[in-house]
């Protein structure tokens, strides 16, 4: 099989792409996110900060169906693939929105892997919009797919902590990865129920939330056929570091503009400071960076969909330029900002922020390089 | 490019043109050739390559899509496909570069109908070499500045000056030359010529590189003559007509013809087999990680400068139609750069060992490539200057001038 010249980014894809683009545009993501975060800022005395999205902006979302993109027609989605989720990931890092979608996407893609009924009754409660995430970490944060500290029961109780947990407090059910005597399997969890505690992280990135997820016996819905979880998790990951990285393009196509804008107003020595050179080619360096992790995305999204043998190479090649993209945008955003590029009131702190924990998601580049290596 | 998206007469073409080119595959040189066209010194590389050139041309591979008073094929939607197979057959590349790169988009985008005629054919055969005439002694990324005068006396100029870098030089039959008309006017003084290199007022002298190879000179204009209809564009316009040049130097142009070259993929593919087989303290050097990951970051680069001219044609995708071409030179000769100069890390002592060494890897290829590649970064624009064009033309900062 071999991927279409255009990577399978049809007509169709480009509307979704544009529609979703200016949606986003009209929320204000980083206004609206702005109330969320004020007081919270003194690291010692700063109120906590608490989970944030905008719920309304959700429910519209919903309608729209940007949340259904890649859930299959049967269980009520709209049917498209990485593609065309890899448009919108691209769109969320852009506007660096807060909200359950990323979760969403990613969920989408480890049940569409997981081949039971119950994966698919969970996607069709997707469809509806209820909130999934994935709680796949142990405290290591290793990148194994057996990598969990939770295990389950002969009873299927779950019990144990999952680290790392994205967006927990947006998530109505997680997808937890835990260990038995079978091996790993991926269960459902709900989390109203009481054997489940929320412990939240505090942590750096102001546009997401993260918790350490305590199970105590939680009643929990296997959804892997037994002892599969592992290669449910490995046939999902390309899809899960592709998306990942589109997020960071979209962030980091962002800080390269608002960059370059801020190098042709802000004035020092009588002239804008983007006519100096040694402002100039940091920002020219940036743009080839993002432009090379671009380019991956949209391979790897294509070979996931049209060439599926080849989407963990693409995947690799993606998160792995993606993640160094996006440390080299996120330091040259704020050092060609100067002293207000440092600022809390900054926009490209938050916009920081988010590259550098994206970049340790689902992978970073000495990590995947690791993996491509094992291919070459 | 995928087999689907082309048409039968195109799948066709490029069956042909892969099955030419395995059939007449020249045999070797009995002296290896240098590595790029640029350094061809040895007349016997020069009608080894002219005949090779013409063999090409005459099969449809060269200006297969020009019409045939041009000394074209006629054919449409065929020369890149000709160029991909040229550039996958590794055969010996094009010795006429600068004719095929930049005398022809130059006379097809700005020259008129008689120099077409006249001087095209012979490009494409490789009968005529040609060279450039730009830089100076005291021009180079500045190359506006340039001082070599012209001045007109009848139906002719008068060219008194010197022109340095010129690769190819003591072969070519004309250059392209840029010389000041007007020396109150910076960039509206310039006007463009095709100037006969075989005449009493130029001399060309060799310039040894750092590599000790000379494949470019200085070349002396004194009281040269240019006949006035051998001028490119108006009085004054050469500035302009230079820049169509450039941009076709700059890999953003129309490509009429391939230099065929080794491609990064394929340099990419030997620095891994490099490492793989290259023992140090008791095991390959590909089993050490930190050489392992820097090649593999190489490995991510090459692919992206692949996917991104796939994404450069996908107007919904490519964020501006000279965004990615324009970061082509720049990215291209900085990866070549970067990958040789881990070839050499990977080789550690053994690198030393350069050409005609009995124990050199590859018979000094790595050390005299690694040198090479600056050839690449610095010619046609150094990448300082690429970077400037980009962030003044791409992202609209203001420009350094």
């Amino acid at each position: 099989m071999s991927q279409p010249k255009d990577f399978g980014f049809d007509e169709d894809v480009q509307m979704l792409k544009e529609s979703f683009g200016r949606f986003l545009e009209e929320q204000q993501t980083i206004e609206a996110l702005r109330p969320s975060i004020k007081g919270t800022e003194d690291p010692i005395h700063g109120a906590d900060r608490p989970a944030f999205y905008d719920e309304k902006a959700w429910q519209q979302c919903v309608e729209l169906g940007m949340h259904a993109v890649s859930i299959p027609e049967e269980q009520g989605g709209i049917g498209m693939g990485l593609v065309a989720a890899v448009a919108i990931s691209e769109e969320i890092g852009r506007h660096a929105w807060a909200s359950p979608l990323s979760n969403t996407l990613q969920s989408t893609f480890v049940l569409i892997h997981c081949e039971s009924d119950a994966a698919k009754a969970l996607l069709a409660q997707m469809a509806e919009g209820h909130r999934v995430g994935l709680a796949l970490n142990g405290e290591e944060g290793s990148l194994a797919p057996d990598g969990t500290d939770v295990t389950a029961s002969e009873d299927g109780r779950l019990t144990g902590t999952s680290w790392y947990v994205q967006d927990a407090m947006k998530a109505e059910t997680l997808i937890v990865s835990a260990r038995s005597e079978s091996g790993t399997d991926l269960y459902a969890v709900t989390l109203s129920q009481p054997e489940v505690a929320i412990h939240r992280d505090r942590i750096v990135d102001l546009t997401r939330d993260q918790a350490h997820v305590e199970l105590s016996a939680a009643t929990a819905v296997r959804l892997t056929e037994k002892g599969s979880g592992a290669s449910s998790l490995l046939a999902s990951a390309p899809a899960l570091a592709t998306l990942v990285a589109a997020d960071m393009a979209g962030a980091g196509e962002w800080q390269l503009q608002t960059t370059a804008e801020y190098a042709k107003v802000r004035q020092q020595f009588d002239r804008p400071i983007g006519f100096f050179q040694a402002v100039k080619h940091p920002i020219v360096d940036m743009m080839i960076c993002v432009d090379e992790a671009r380019s991956l995305v949209y391979n790897a999204a294509a070979a996931y969909d049209f060439d599926r043998d080849d989407a963990p190479r693409c995947a690799h090649l993606a998160k792995s330029s993606a993640s160094d993209m996006g440390a080299f945008s996120a330091q040259n955003s704020t050092q060609l900002h100067g002293g207000i590029g440092f600022t809390w009131e900054a926009d490209v702190q938050i916009y920081h922020k988010r590259q550098m924990h994206s970049q340790f998601l689902f992978g970073d580049g000495t990590w995947h390089r690791e993996q491509l290596a094992a291919l070459l | 490019m995928s087999e689907k998206q082309l048409t039968q007469s195109q799948q066709e073409f490029r069956e042909y043109c892969a099955r030419w080119l395995e059939e007449n595959k020249p045999e070797p040189h009995p002296i290896p050739l240098p590595q790029a066209a640029y350094e061809v010194t040895d007349p016997s590389h020069l009608t080894y390559l002219q005949d090779w050139q013409a063999k090409c041309w005459e099969a449809g591979l060269i200006a297969s899509d020009l019409p045939k008073r041009y000394g074209g094929h006629d054919m449409t939607d065929c020369q890149a496909i000709a160029s991909a197979e040229v550039r996958k057959a590794g055969v010996p590349y094009f010795i006429n570069w600068i004719g095929l790169g930049m005398a022809v988009p130059t006379l097809l985008e700005c020259g008129n109908e008689a120099q077409r005629e006249r001087f095209l054919p012979p490009i494409f055969s490789g009968e005529d070499i040609w060279c450039q005439g730009f830089s100076e002694p005291g021009a180079g990324s500045d190359l506006a500045s340039l001082q070599t005068s012209a001045v007109k006396e009848g139906d002719h100029w008068v060219i008194n000056g010197s022109k340095v870098w010129t690769s190819l030089g003591h072969f070519a039959k004309y250059m392209l030359l840029l010389a000041r008309n007007d020396k109150t006017d910076k960039y509206g003084g310039i006007t463009y010529f095709l100037a006969d290199m075989d005449q009493p007022g130029v001399s060309v002298k060799p310039i040894h590189k750092m590599t000790g190879e000379s494949g470019f000179n200085e070349v002396f204009l004194d009281n040269a003559i240019v006949e006035d209809h051998l001028r490119v564009g108006n009085v004054g316009d050469g500035w302009k007509v230079a820049m169509a040049t450039l941009t076709s130097e700059r890999g953003a142009g129309v490509g009429v013809g391939a230099v065929a070259s080794e491609s990064p993929t394929l340099v990419m593919a030997q620095v891994i087999e490099l490492a793989k087989t290259t023992r140090r303290n008791g095991r390959p050097v590909w089993d050490d990680p930190v050489w392992r990951d820097r090649l593999v970051k190489m490995y991510e680069r090459t692919e992206a400068a692949v996917q991104n001219s796939r994404r450069a044609r996908l107007k919904a995708l490519n964020g501006g139609a000279m965004r990615i071409p324009l970061q082509g030179k720049v990215v291209g000769s900085e990866i070549s750069q970067e990958l040789h100069h881990i070839a050499l890390g990977i080789l550690g002592l053994k690198s030393s060992l350069y050409v005609r060494d009995a124990h050199a890897a590859d018979d000094g290829k790595w050390p005299l490539g690694y040198m090479n590649s600056y050839t690449g970064t610095i010619s046609g624009g150094s990448s300082e200057i690429q970077r400037n064009i980009l962030g003044e033309r791409v992202l609209g900062l203001p420009k350094t001038k």
